[in-house]
């Protein structure tokens, strides 16, 4: 088990440099500059500004520069936000979308699980039909069609939470998103737990535990539950993921300060250091969450050994 | 007053196009330590009656008439009272090994639970008495093996945790669904040699259901042929193997391979079993009888006995003496 972790989180590095470099390519690829605005500069400034920044290298003398700090921890200083290295932006914002989008990734497979429990305990009763429409309605609409209909009910109509921004850890700000998230990823979860537990129930050794004379509690807790739940733990990494990739939006939405509104910014001001510091961080973090899925596999099926 | 007794025993299906009756009209009589054989083919009835029996009928099943287990109705028990007669009193075993235990949970877990729930035993009671069961069912090791999942036992080993499963609270009836039919030819005749020691050592009265007359003849004192959900023949393994009386009965003797005489072809039945959803008016034998009449097709024949005063039941218009011949050649070839 460990010996597997471990190769695990080595092949980490060839994936993150993969990464790095299409990134790194594609973004000097794009026409424009970080230092391409309306005011024009002059060319000695220009010059300046390039040498200090290591523009005026080739391209691969650069990209070892880029690799160097990386090494090192560092990300590098944004090309954009003079005074702040893409350390201490992404300290800033990582909270935040962590708040946001790991507390309602938790609060969802709670919710979740238990819905799609009840709605496969009682199929075709009107808590199974609700989750089905939560699960369609989930699934159909975009976050930033839900988002805002959150926002005008609760915010405009009702006043009951504001309508967006962030002030400290005031969870009145943290609601509305938090349920945005929350919502859609509660039918995606709902939804695979209703169905893989109804398979499960189907299956032979409920039926032995049945004629067992076990009670229906027993039977779906200690017999249904774990393999019912594997298919949920597959859906749960890549749903954390896009919780990442889709704060894009939310937070735009909700003009949260955090990572999405960080990887919105970085890119449309050509700030190299911070698309790519950003890129790497989701990077690490997508390849750990796919490790601890498949760790958490290992723990649920003993079948499955490393 | 019989330990179990079935009138009547009926069971339908609601599909999507309209009623399937799977079981109609089957009566029975079990007492302690008897062992009675349900016989027949695929789709005859046999699985249903005694799934119905054990409340574990698929959701849209219904039941009509009465299975009686000491005088109590299990047809119409809540799930509570039902709970706390399977799994002690009446337990069951299936078909498939492979499949019927929970991949999930250590072999420990899955025979602790039984004993924990319907004996009340410390966890630790119930594992010693889980291995000593296990030993009684000839698995070697079984201290050490109890702790491992069903995926590292084999396909006859993991029929054996099955039957010492089903016997920790030595149930008064053990039901066996099958339970060689998923395993080769030689652990086939383990298991059964396995399941008549267990029941001279316990007691236990045994119904046991089967496409397999060979293990009919080996294990059973009483033998229920069944058709199209009904019961053609029902008699002690002797008058049956020895004396059949009904042609579909006659025909399953004669699909027998035998090893005593020389070449000639295997006899078959020909045509298909019934469609159990709109079953022929008549006998549902008599699409594929050759001795069928025009009575046959319209008319169901009764079980009664097959000459006065005789423990053969049979349901064939036919009368027995008719069909003596033929019995002769199929059974004394």
């Amino acid at each position: 088990m460990w010996s597997y972790t471990f190769r695990r989180v080595l092949m980490t590095i060839p994936t993150l440099l993969l990464v790095i470099t299409v990134c790194y390519l594609m973004l000097h690829a794009t026409p424009g500059g970080p230092f391409d605005g309306e005011r024009k500069v002059s060319a000695a400034v220009m010059a300046n500004l390039q040498a200090k920044y290591h523009l005026d290298l080739p391209l691969w003398q650069q990209y070892l520069y880029y690799l160097k700090s990386l090494l090192q921890g560092d990300l590098g200083a944004s090309f954009r936000y003079a005074d702040w290295s893409v350390n201490d932006l992404v300290a800033k914002a990582l909270p935040v979308s962590l708040t946001i989008g790991g507390g309602s990734l938790l609060i969802s497979v709670l919710i979740g699980v238990l819905l799609g429990t009840v709605a496969a305990l009682r199929q075709n009763s009107i808590v199974d039909y609700f989750v089905m429409l939560l699960g369609n309605v989930g699934s159909a609409f975009p976050s930033f069609v839900i988002g805002p209909v959150l926002i005008l009910v609760f915010a405009i109509w009702l006043g009951w939470m504001p309508a967006g921004g962030w002030d400290g850890f005031d969870v009145r700000y943290m609601i509305l998103p938090m349920a945005l998230l929350t919502f859609i990823n509660v039918s995606t979860i709902g939804r695979v737990m209703r169905g893989s537990l109804i398979e499960v129930l189907n299956s032979n050794f409920i039926r032995t535990a049945r004629a067992k004379g076990l009670p229906l509690r027993t039977i779906v807790v200690r017999h249904a539950l774990k393999p019912a739940l594997l298919p949920v733990v597959s859906v749960i990494g890549p749903l954390a993921i896009s919780s990442i990739t889709s704060a894009v939006v939310t937070e735009s939405v909700f003009s949260l300060p955090g990572l999405g509104k960080l990887i919105v910014n970085g890119a449309s001001n050509r700030d190299y250091t911070l698309v790519l510091g950003l890129v790497v961080l989701v990077t690490v973090v997508a390849v750990l969450l796919n490790l601890l899925v498949d760790l958490a596999y290992a723990l649920l099926d003993p079948k499955i050994r490393y | 007053m019989s330990l179990l007794k079935v009138n009547d025993l009926g069971v339908q299906f609601q599909t999507h196009d309209g009623f399937v009756y799977a079981v109609n009209g089957v009566n029975f009589e079990l007492d302690r330590g008897q062992t009675l054989g349900i016989v027949g083919e695929s789709g005859s009835g046999k699985s249903q009656s005694v799934l119905a029996m054990m409340g574990l009928l698929a959701k849209n099943g219904r039941t009509t008439g009465e299975a009686l287990y000491k005088g109590k109705n299990l047809l119409t028990m809540s799930p509570r009272e039902m709970n706390r007669i399977r799994g002690d009193r009446v337990s069951m075993i299936f078909q498939d090994p492979m499949t019927s235990l929970n991949p999930y949970l250590t072999v420990e877990r899955q025979m602790t639970e039984v004993l924990e729930l319907h004996k009340n035993m410390t966890r630790k009671a119930a594992k010693k008495r889980a291995i000593e069961l296990l030993e009684a069912v000839r698995i070697p090791e079984a201290a050490r093996r109890i702790d491992m999942y069903p995926h590292e036992f084999s396909g006859g080993m993991r029929q054996r945790v099955m039957i010492a499963m089903a016997l920790l609270c030595e149930p008064e009836v053990l039901i066996a669904d099958e339970p060689t039919t998923a395993l080769d030819v030689t652990v086939q005749a383990q298991i059964l040699s396995l399941l008549k020691d267990l029941q001279r050592d316990f007691g236990t009265a045994i119904i046991m259901i089967t496409h397999d007359l060979g293990v009919v003849a080996g294990l059973c004192e009483n033998v229920m042929v069944m058709y199209g959900g009904r019961v053609m023949e029902y008699g002690s393994a002797n008058d049956i193997f020895y004396h059949p009386s009904h042609p579909y009965t006659i025909g399953l003797l004669g699909a027998l391979p035998r090893l005593d005489h020389e070449g000639g072809e295997l006899m078959s039945i020909p045509g298909n079993p019934p469609n159990m959803a709109n079953l022929p008016k008549g006998c549902p034998f008599s699409e594929r009888c050759s001795f069928a009449s025009e009575q046959c097709v319209n008319e169901l024949p009764p079980l009664v006995p097959s000459t006065a005063g005789s423990t053969v039941l049979r349901a064939c218009h036919r009368p027995a003496e008719q069909l003596a011949q033929l019995s002769e050649e199929v059974v004394h070839g």
